[in-house]
């Protein structure tokens, strides 16, 4: 059978990954350059039986998405800077409630109203430090229409493997653009569900560690009664201020995604094989710097360019490798330089890192990228 | 025979956090009482709270509970009652919680006429973090915010959630315990979105600045101030200067609530594919 193939823009394109996913609950308010997302669900949400709210702010999205799914329902919000600023708090209620769940965040200038229609990638770190405490973070990076799709549907099985939100964040350009897409077939993306209880109801604790990292959640209204709180709390979901409980839990629930890097940092390698000098690019900036590696090989620099797919957790591990080896890293974002301090950190002192940041509503141009590169001496 | 609250308390989460006199245990169990008399399912039945003393109250009964953020009970209980529209849904707070953070979240599901039952206690103040003032806290009083007496004007609940679109508005009041779980029974069966006030005390950080020289003072005043809206038909203006009226104030069964009608919604969308 021919796959199912159209000419889509990014924001359409993470609505249907989002139902090939089996999102049955969307929660929102609108937002430029997000509003596709909401639009394209509310016509196909409720043909599939779901659910479709417009909520009166991106708080009470957040949270009717929190709710949603502590019913089982697999979840998703979109929004963009501003509306990602709100979602902050209960982001970090999903975080130590330990909800699934997928935000799918639009970058558009900032901070505040800024550039509602610009692009820009200043959102990175808000996903990973936007709410307060410790916690872990997961964020995936399109560059592609393809990838909307695709990493949507990601998110999804991450939030349920990890029982925590998954951030999804594409530039306003990924977005946006337009690009031939194929709709996936069943199986194509691996569809992980949610843990379930094996234990009848009088033995549930929502947070039992007897079962791993990651406990089974149950269903509310599946037969299972259980509490739910945003205070720390012991394993049968009750508060606690217990020293060594507390502690113990925090540390759990960052190690989830810690000790399973492996398991969810994905990247991609371009050229990288002889490279001295090594793009580190995301989203819609590293179309640019893979163009701009070709006319610096035709040019005679031995460049590549190392993709990130997954900013966080930050592919540490990889980064180190190649600071290990290389002349330097060249990195263009569309901020002040986020990932580049991403970077520092992991050349830590052996390379230099040389920055290319666009806050001006422009995206970058291969020929800027071309010159950094040739700077690494 | 004495009534069992025991069967629908989770067992070992006692005692309370809740100070000697406050308010919020009778509210509690009131709201037992209803749950009893509606034979409610309880491995269907979701109590959503914020945060504050009285959004304590969930983690003590023995069903789905769901202790949110401050202000944010409206709002994750919609999408708890959204994706399982099969289960009773009751949220509880104080009036902090209620109608300062999460006035907006509360107004709109009044409008939204979604079918929840939301139980606020109102005893004028930020009980949990010392007695601050809140939108409910009456002009002129004292809270540990208005040393010199409480500037703002103050909301009524009551006439906040009929404007906003609530079809069932009930008060009760702390005094009056066995009527309690009468009016918040009533709310449950109402189809669409109930509130249920229930002016409370808090002897703790409002009853002490204000006077009140006891717990059993403060219940009086609640004694006297409450007028049932039968009675308050047979009186005067000047005889209702100062009074509280309580029972069922607002009541309309004509209007479809908010999953009914999303169901439709599904129908068109299917019936379209
Ligand atoms: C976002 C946020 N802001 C402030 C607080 C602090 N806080 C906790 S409870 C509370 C007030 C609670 O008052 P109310 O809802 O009336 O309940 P009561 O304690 O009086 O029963 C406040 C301000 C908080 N927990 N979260
Ligand atoms: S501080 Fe006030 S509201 Fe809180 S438990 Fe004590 S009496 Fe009740
Ligand atoms: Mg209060």
């Amino acid at each position: 059978m021919a796959k199912k193939v159209e000419f889509l823009q990014g924001n359409e394109a993470a609505a249907h990954g989002a139902i090939y996913a089996g999102c049955n609950f969307f929660g929102g308010y609108p937002i430029t350059p997000s509003t596709e997302v909401s639009e394209v669900l509310s016509i196909e949400l409720p043909k599939i039986g779901g659910k479709f709210i417009q909520m009166e702010d991106e708080i009470g999205a957040m949270a009717a998405c929190l709710g949603a799914s502590l019913t089982g329902a697999k979840v998703l919000t979109s929004t963009s800077g501003p509306g990602l600023s709100l979602k902050q708090e209960l982001i970090g209620y999903g975080c130590i409630a330990e909800i699934p769940c997928v935000v799918y965040n639009v970058m558009r200038g900032g901070p505040s109203t800024g550039m509602p229609t610009g692009p820009s990638q200043s959102d990175v770190m808000c996903a990973k430090w936007g709410t307060h405490g410790d916690h872990a973070t997961i964020a995936l990076m399109p560059a592609s229409v393809q990838e909307c799709y695709d990493m949507t549907a990601e998110a999804f099985s991450l939030a349920e493997k990890y029982r925590m939100p998954v951030h999804v964040l594409p530039d306003e350009i990924v977005a946006h653009m337009r690009e031939r897409i194929e709709f996936r077939e069943p199986g194509e993306i691996e569809i992980t569900p949610r843990k379930a209880p094996t234990v009848p109801p009088e033995q549930y604790k929502p947070y039992d560690t007897s079962f791993g990292d990651v406990p089974p959640l149950a269903d509310f209204g599946s037969g299972y009664r259980y509490h739910v709180t945003g205070l720390n709390k012991m394993q049968d979901g009750f508060p606690t201020t217990k020293a060594e409980v507390v502690q113990a839990e925090e540390e759990r629930q960052v190690r989830k995604v810690d000790a399973n890097i492996d398991d969810i940092v994905k990247f991609e390698e371009y050229m990288l094989e002889d490279a001295d000098v090594v793009v580190v690019a995301y989203g819609s900036t590293s179309r640019s710097a893979r163009y701009a590696v070709n006319v610096a090989r035709e040019q005679g620099v031995k460049a590549g360019m190392f993709r990130i797919k997954t900013f966080w957790p930050f592919p540490d591990k990889q980064i180190k490798a190649l600071a290990a080896k290389v002349k330097g890293f060249v990195i263009p974002e569309m901020n002040l330089g986020m990932c580049s301090i991403e970077l520092e950190r992991c050349a830590q002192g052996k390379v230099p890192v040389l920055g290319i940041f666009r806050v001006d509503g422009e995206p970058i141009n291969p020929d800027q990228i071309v010159e950094k590169i040739k700077e690494v001496k | 025979m004495a009534f069992d609250y025991e069967k629908y308390l989770r067992p070992g989460k006692l005692p309370h956090i809740w100070c000697p006199g406050c308010g919020h245990g009778i509210v509690m169990k009131g709201l037992i009482r209803a749950m009893d008399t509606l034979k409610l399912d309880m491995k269907n039945t979701a109590i959503v709270s914020g945060i504050g003393c009285a959004s304590r109250l969930p983690g003590y009964i023995d069903c789905c509970t769901l202790h949110t953020a401050h202000g944010r009970a409206a709002a994750f209980a919609t999408g708890v009652k959204m994706a399982k529209p099969e289960m009773n849904v009751i949220l509880c707070g104080g009036d902090g919680d209620g109608t300062a953070i999460g006035g907006n979240h509360f107004i709109h599901a009044c409008r939204r006429n979604i079918d929840m039952t939301y139980i606020i206690m109102n005893n004028y103040i930020y009980g949990m973090t010392g007695g601050q003032f809140s939108p409910c806290t009456p002009t002129g009083h004292k809270a540990s915010t208005t040393p010199y007496g409480n500037p703002d004007p103050n909301f009524d609940i009551a006439k906040l959630a009929i404007g906003a679109g609530a079809t069932f508005v009930a008060r009760g009041t702390a005094f009056h315990a066995n009527q309690i779980d009468k009016l918040i029974a009533e709310a449950i069966q109402h189809k669409g979105f109930s509130v249920v006030e229930i002016l409370d005390d808090c002897p703790t950080t409002y009853g002490r600045r204000n006077k009140y020289k006891s717990v059993i003072e403060m219940m009086n005043r609640l004694k006297e101030v409450a007028v049932p809206v039968k009675a308050a038909e047979k009186m005067t203006a000047e005889q209702l200067q100062g009074k509280v009226l309580t029972g069922v104030l607002y009541k309309d069964d004509s209007k479809s609530d908010y999953t009914t009608e999303y169901a439709k919604i599904i129908e068109r969308a299917q019936a379209k594919k």
